[in-house]
């Protein structure tokens, strides 16, 4: 069932950062641009795919799952385009995530006040 | 000044006292579920899209957009936060934590302008995320390019 394998796996991952958080001293923003390069990084040495098959979203919903879809996006790129590729693979790989991500937050920050953090 | 010392031995031990003490598994297992649910919900999604027909792909861009909006919301609501607060790298590490912190910096910092309240602080924690893994992704994209060449 792959709710299991995407449960277990992804659960998996975040409490292994937990770790990071709780025993380094590494800010959240450096632990995101962490899980992304080590994505990529997966991705292209070709375990990202195998992992991917097994846990599902269990992969790709952690930012891991980002720093995949822009390795693949360059490589298709560069598979189609070739040298050229490398400076389009990326962001239109990504663009859905950053698209998204900016768009949302801007329509947000015109919506919702500042709350005071408790 | 022994008085000082006193106040600030007792301030030291007020904030020990203050101080949540949270275990390492404790937090591990706080993580673990919470993080577990969220990529359950993104393979809901997932398999909703594929229902529909949808290629890897685009059930993979359907999944990250509904889970970076539901958590924008969430976060505009101020429920993300608190579910942070319990959750830590569950929350953190999903793509719904990239979204949170994109969210949080627009929202909060709207009263120092457009351009350079909104427009510039929107990208503290997206930026860093985008060009590493735009740099990293095309540098291993540039090895698998020399690759392809020999």
């Amino acid at each position: 069932m792959n709710y299991i394998n995407a449960f277990w796996v992804g659960g998996l991952i975040c409490a292994l950062v937990q770790i990071l958080l709780d025993r380094t001293k590494l800010m959240p923003g450096r632990v995101m641009v962490l899980l992304v390069c080590l994505g990529a990084v997966l991705s292209a040495i070709g375990w990202f795919r195998p992992m991917q098959e097994y846990a599902g979203a269990g992969v790709s919903v952690p930012l891991l799952g980002f720093g995949n879809v822009l390795f693949e996006g360059v490589k298709k790129a560069v598979d189609e385009n070739g040298f050229m590729g490398l400076f389009m693979g990326g962001f239109t790989a990504s663009a859905v995530g950053i698209s998204a991500a900016l768009i949302f937050s801007y329509l947000a920050s015109l919506i919702f006040k500042p709350k005071m953090k408790s | 000044m022994a008085q000082q010392k006193e106040e600030q031995k007792k301030y030291e031990q007020y904030v020990k006292e203050v101080t949540p003490v949270h275990s390492l598994p404790q937090n591990m297992a706080k993580a673990f579920l919470v993080g577990g649910i969220i990529c359950v919900i993104g393979q809901w999604i997932l398999n909703i899209a594929k229902g529909y027909g949808l290629d890897k792909e685009m059930a993979g861009a359907w999944c990250s957009g509904i889970l970076i909006l539901a958590s924008v919301i969430l976060t505009g609501l101020n429920i993300y936060p608190k579910l942070a607060k319990f959750a830590g790298a569950g929350s953190l590490v999903p793509i719904t934590g990239f979204a949170n912190s994109v969210a949080a910096s627009a929202i909060e910092y709207q009263k120092e302008g457009q351009v350079m309240g909104i427009g510039c602080k929107i990208f503290t924690i997206a930026g860093p995320v985008i060009l590493y893994g735009i740099v990293t992704s095309w540098v291993l994209g540039l090895i698998y390019w020399l690759f392809q060449l020999m």
